[in-house]
Order: C-alpha cells, then sequence, then structure tokens
C-alpha cells in the first residue's frame, strides 16, 4: 500500500505541476496581448482628434492629421475587394461545384492555400515588376493589384466551404426541377451560402486593411492628396511605417492613431464576419 | 450528373428554346468559373516566374556565392544574402521555440483547466488578436517594448550571463533594445494567438470517449493531455505550427522595425541583424542599380521558395488529417 500511495502522489504531483505551468503559459499569452492592445489603445486614443480626419499628413514638425492616408486606403482597398471577390467566388464555386472531385482542383486548392500564407513582401515584388515598370511609375492602381492578389485566395477558402456545407438535397432538388447547373448554383447554392461568402469577404478586407509590406514599392506614399490612379498614393500602412520610423514626435503620435484606426477596423470586421456566422447558424 | 433520356413525350418548342438557352449559359458559367481557377494558379506561376526573371542577373553575377557570403555593398555593387537569409531562419525559430510550447499551454488551458463560462470568451479574445495586422505589433515593438527591454532587462541580463559559457557569447553586446532576439519576441508574441487557436481546434476534435475512457481507467488531467489528446492532435498541432512557421518566416513589418537592418551575422543574439523581408522592405525603393534590384528580388525568390516548402509541408500534413476525420465520423 506504502509503494502506491508513492507513485499516486508522484503522479498527483506531475499533474499538479504540469496543469500550472500550463496555466502559466496562458497568462504569459494574456499579459503580453493586453499590454499590446493597452498601449495601442492610451497611444492611440491620445493622440487621436478630429484633425485626423480632417487634415493632409504633415511636414516634420507641423501638424496635421492623415484624411489623404485614409481615402487612399479606402479607395485601394475598395478597388481590391471589387476585383478580387469575384474572381474569388468562381474559382471557389469551381472547386465547390463543378469541379469537386477533378484533378485541376487539388491543384487549385494547394496552391491557393499556400498563396493564402505566401509572404506578402513577394507579392509586391511580383506587382513592382508587372505594373510598376511597365507604367514606369508608382500608382495606386499597383497597390490595388497586389491587395487584390491577396484578397483572392482568401475568397476562394471560405466560397469553397461555405458551398460545402450546402446540402446536397438542395442541390437535387433544383435539378429534378429541371435547373440547368448554373441556374441552380446562382438560385440555390449560393443563396443558401450567402451569409458565409459575405463573411469571407468581410474577413479578405479585415486582411488587407493592415497590409503593409506588398504596398511599399507598389502604391508607395504621397504626402498630398490624390485620387488619381495612376499616381503615387497615401496609404494608412506605408504611412504608420514612414512616421514610426522618422525621428519626430509630430509623426510617431499620428503613427499611432493609425495603428489604432486599422486595429479598430479590423476588429470591427472580424466581430461583425463572427456575429453574421452565428445568426445564419441559429 | 445523369441524362435521362425520354421517348414518346413531345416538348412544345418554345420549351426546348429554353433548355438549349439554359445549357448554353451552363457552357459559358463552368467556363467562367474554371477559368477563375486557372488565374489562381496562373497568378501563383506568375510570381514565381516574375521573381526568377527579375533575380536572373544577380544570379549569373554571384552565382552560388549569394547564398554564402554575407558581403552586402550596394557601392561596389558586391552581394550576398547569407545575413539576411540567417536572420530570416533564426528569428523564425526561435519564435517558433518560444510560441510552441506557450501555444500549446494556451490551448490546454482553454480545453481542460478553464471554467466553462470563461472558455468561450477567451477563446474568441485570442481569435480576434490572430486577426490583427503585423504593423501594429512592429510598433508596438519599437515604442513599447524595445526601449523598457533595452533599459530594464537587458543589461541586467547581460550581467546575469556573463561569466557563463556559451551563454555570454549568445546574450552579449551593448543594449540597443532592438535585434535578432527583439525581432524574435515579436515574432512569437504574433504567431502566438495563431498557434493557440489552430491547436484548441484540434485538441477539441479528439473525440470525448477516448478522454472519457482514460479519465475512468483513473488518469490524470495531465495523463490524459499526455498520452490522449497529445498523441490524437499531433498531425494537426504539427501542420499549424508549420503554418505559423510559414507566417513568420515571411512576416515584414512586425520585424523591419525592430531587426536594426544589420548585413552581418553576429553571434550576439542581442545584435542588430536584417531578415529577407526586413531588407527587402528597408533597401528596395531606394534600391539604385540592376543588380542591387535582382539581388534583392533574388532574395525575395529564397523567401518564396522556403515558405513554399514549409507551407507545403504543412498543408500535406493537414489533408492528411482531415482526411482521417472524414474517416472517423464517416
Amino acid at each position: 500500500m506504502n509503494f502506491n500511495r508513492r507513485i499516486y502522489n508522484r503522479r498527483k504531483r506531475s499533474n499538479a505541476i504540469w496543469l500550472v505551468l500550463s496555466a502559466l503559459a496562458a497568462l504569459f499569452g494574456i499579459v503580453w496581448l493586453t499590454l499590446i492592445l493597452y498601449s495601442l489603445f492610451y497611444n492611440g486614443f491620445s493622440s487621436l482628434n478630429a484633425d485626423v480626419f480632417a487634415k493632409m499628413t504633415p511636414a516634420p514638425g507641423e501638424a496635421g492629421g492623415l484624411w489623404n492616408a485614409i481615402v487612399g486606403s479606402l479607395i485601394m482597398s475598395g478597388l481590391a475587394v471589387v476585383a478580387g471577390t469575384p474572381v474569388g467566388i468562381l474559382a471557389g464555386t469551381y472547386l465547390a461545384e463543378y469541379g469537386r472531385y477533378a484533378r485541376l482542383s487539388f491543384f487549385v486548392r494547394f496552391i491557393n492555400d499556400i498563396l493564402l500564407s505566401a509572404p506578402s513582401i513577394v507579392i509586391g515584388l511580383f506587382v513592382w515588376q508587372v505594373m510598376v515598370v511597365n507604367m514606369q511609375s508608382f500608382s495606386a492602381l499597383a497597390g490595388a493589384a497586389s491587395l487584390m492578389i491577396i484578397v483572392i485566395p482568401v475568397v476562394v477558402r471560405t466560397t469553397e466551404n461555405m458551398l460545402l456545407l450546402v446540402p446536397n438535397g438542395l442541390r437535387e432538388a433544383a435539378a429534378a426541377l429541371g435547373a440547368p447547373r448554373s441556374v441552380l448554383i446562382k438560385a440555390v447554392t449560393w443563396r443558401a451560402a450567402r451569409a458565409g461568402m459575405v463573411t469571407g469577404v468581410l474577413l479578405a478586407v479585415a486582411r488587407i486593411s493592415g497590409e503593409t509590406a506588398p504596398l511599399l514599392f507598389t502604391a508607395l506614399n504621397n504626402q498630398f492628396w490624390s485620387t488619381d490612379l495612376t499616381k503615387p498614393i497615401a496609404n494608412l500602412p506605408v504611412v504608420i511605417f514612414q512616421f514610426a520610423m522618422s525621428p519626430y514626435e509630430g509623426w510617431h503620435h499620428l503613427a499611432w492613431a493609425g495603428a489604432l484606426l486599422i486595429t479598430i477596423t479590423v476588429l470591427g470586421l472580424s466581430i461583425a464576419a463572427r456575429l453574421l456566422e452565428s445568426s445564419k447558424r441559429s | 450528373m445523369v441524362d435521362v433520356a425520354l421517348s414518346g413525350v413531345t416538348v412544345p418548342e418554345h420549351k426546348v428554346a429554353a433548355v438549349k438557352r439554359g445549357s448554353a449559359g451552363d457552357v459559358r458559367f463552368r467556363a467562367l468559373t474554371l477559368a477563375a481557377s486557372v488565374l489562381v494558379l496562373a497568378v501563383f506561376a506568375g510570381v514565381m516566374l516574375s521573381l526568377a526573371m527579375g533575380a536572373a542577373p544577380a544570379i549569373k553575377a554571384f552565382g552560388f556565392d549569394f547564398l554564402t557570403t554575407q558581403y552586402w555593398n550596394p557601392v561596389t555593387e558586391k552581394f550576398g544574402g547569407l545575413a539576411s537569409i540567417y536572420g530570416t531562419l533564426i528569428s523564425s525559430v526561435i519564435a517558433m521555440l518560444l510560441a510552441v510550447p506557450v501555444g500549446i499551454g494556451i490551448a490546454i488551458f482553454l480545453t481542460e483547466i478553464c471554467p466553462r463560462p470563461l472558455r468561450r470568451p477567451i477563446g474568441i479574445a485570442i481569435e480576434l488578436l490572430a486577426g490583427i495586422p503585423s504593423i501594429v505589433y512592429g510598433i508596438w515593438g519599437l515604442f513599447s517594448f524595445a526601449p523598457y527591454f533595452q533599459e530594464n532587462i537587458q543589461p541586467w541580463f547581460v550581467d546575469l550571463v556573463a561569466n557563463v559559457p556559451v551563454l555570454q557569447d549568445v546574450f552579449a553586446g551593448p543594449p540597443y533594445g532592438i535585434g535578432i532576439f527583439t525581432a524574435s519576441f515579436i515574432l512569437m508574441i504574433m504567431i502566438l494567438p495563431f498557434i493557440s487557436a489552430v491547436t484548441r481546434d484540434v485538441f477539441d476534435t479528439v473525440p470525448a470517449t477516448l478522454k472519457e475512457s482514460a479519465y475512468a481507467m483513473g488518469c490524470t488531467t495531465w495523463e490524459v493531455v499526455w498520452r490522449v489528446v497529445l498523441p490524437f492532435a499531433r498531425t494537426g498541432v504539427v501542420g499549424g505550427a508549420m503554418l505559423a512557421l510559414g507566417r513568420a518566416l515571411g512576416e515584414t513589418m512586425a520585424v523591419t522595425f525592430v531587426i536594426g537592418n544589420a548585413h552581418h551575422i553576429a553571434s550576439s543574439l542581442f545584435a542588430p541583424g536584417t531578415t529577407i523581408s526586413a531588407t527587402i522592405a528597408n533597401e528596395f525603393t531606394e534600391a539604385v542599380g540592376d543588380l542591387y534590384r535582382a539581388s534583392l528580388i533574388e532574395l525575395g525568390l529564397i523567401l518564396f521558395f522556403i515558405t513554399f516548402i514549409v507551407l507545403a509541408s504543412a498543408q500535406i500534413m493537414l489533408r492528411a488529417l482531415e482526411k482521417r476525420a472524414g474517416g472517423v465520423q464517416g
């Protein structure tokens, strides 16, 4: 009995030790993430004021805001989503409907999932060579194109996943009524999976709203107001990057404010996507 | 779909026309979706091809030496990528060494220890944090972490290990605050939510009956985790970790702010260094001269190649897992 009790106590002890270590790991992770959010909100909100939305990015030492960068980011993200979403939805539809078991789909899925996590800076290099070199200028269009390449895989993945959730009974019912496959897809499966597909687009927007690396040498930056798509354009991520790396106090504040704006946008979009998904499920 | 042959039935003309119209639309729509999927492949091929073409002058000029020298001089146009490649690998490896155990710990905490009402909120918070753009982690590292680290932790730690062999070289030098170690640490914090979320999801796929049988035999919670949950979830955890590694390797903004941008391999982790993505981000717009640009593009090609291998292995492992999970359910 004595011997057994020793083993028993040892097992209880190691159980306690490892569980405490796990809890400490959780604490460790949560502490750092809270610290980041805390300093982001503290520094961000103390730098956020009406000027941020009213004035252009300033020269060093002057007062200013981020309005041109905000608008530039909105323009490029908008273009990227408008151009990338249809491609993503169509490709996702092929993977889930026409080509569900096709050999080609296997490759497309594989490559798509790699593009999903591929280094975004490499996508910037690609667009630089294809567009910036040929147009001989950095441009908003090139920036939008690189963001579009990031949007497509996200939309493809969610579209396929959502279409796969649509019960086959629905497809069979439509087919039994004599609907051609394209009508079946557009009127039945797309409609059944709509909430999920919108979720995918929201997540794609969230994904690109903080993307910096591919914009550094496609959209570049612009200190002034510009909506010309063939010219360099101001955008939040690159402004944050340049302002944060500068030695000027005023620029640092604007960088924090910009980072806060991006984070709020991303969190808002992710929460909206989540709500949409759960409202669909219930 | 199966074609059904009908005989002895007369179909009105306009209905036949409608069916023909429908099937013509069908062919068009099918071709459209097919074209979109081929476009995904084309983008990938285009990225590879354009990088290879852009890098060609540098490959021709430096050949294999590019991979083995750390000499990086835009003035004399002599380039070697070793310092960047080393920085990319070492910072990601350190980040993974820190993030994987902590991430698994968080997943164990969430699935086994955490009080039930708190599981969902903490889980959702971690998933949301996984979506925060890396530039936020970067500027936090630059403005908040690096100064604090430089003043309070680094000098103390250098003194602490000053007489320990090996460690005194690995953690040596003046406290800059920025450097390889800082970059690794920020990377670790950035991939932590991702690893935790993936690991928790995999842990959730362990059938409850398996865990319950182990508990019924008298296993402690830890024994259930160590001998039942982890072996069952191994493929998924490794696949998720590889996915995280792929992200860490290609990460630009979380690293560029705090790495120091020095083309030099130092023995100390506290010394400034650089990574492939940081080098490209810092130098590409200002790079003058074809050879300089080509060298940066070659670095991009190498990065793409490394991440491709890591991500492809992750895909293969996760696909195998999916197949098995499908087998269990169906």
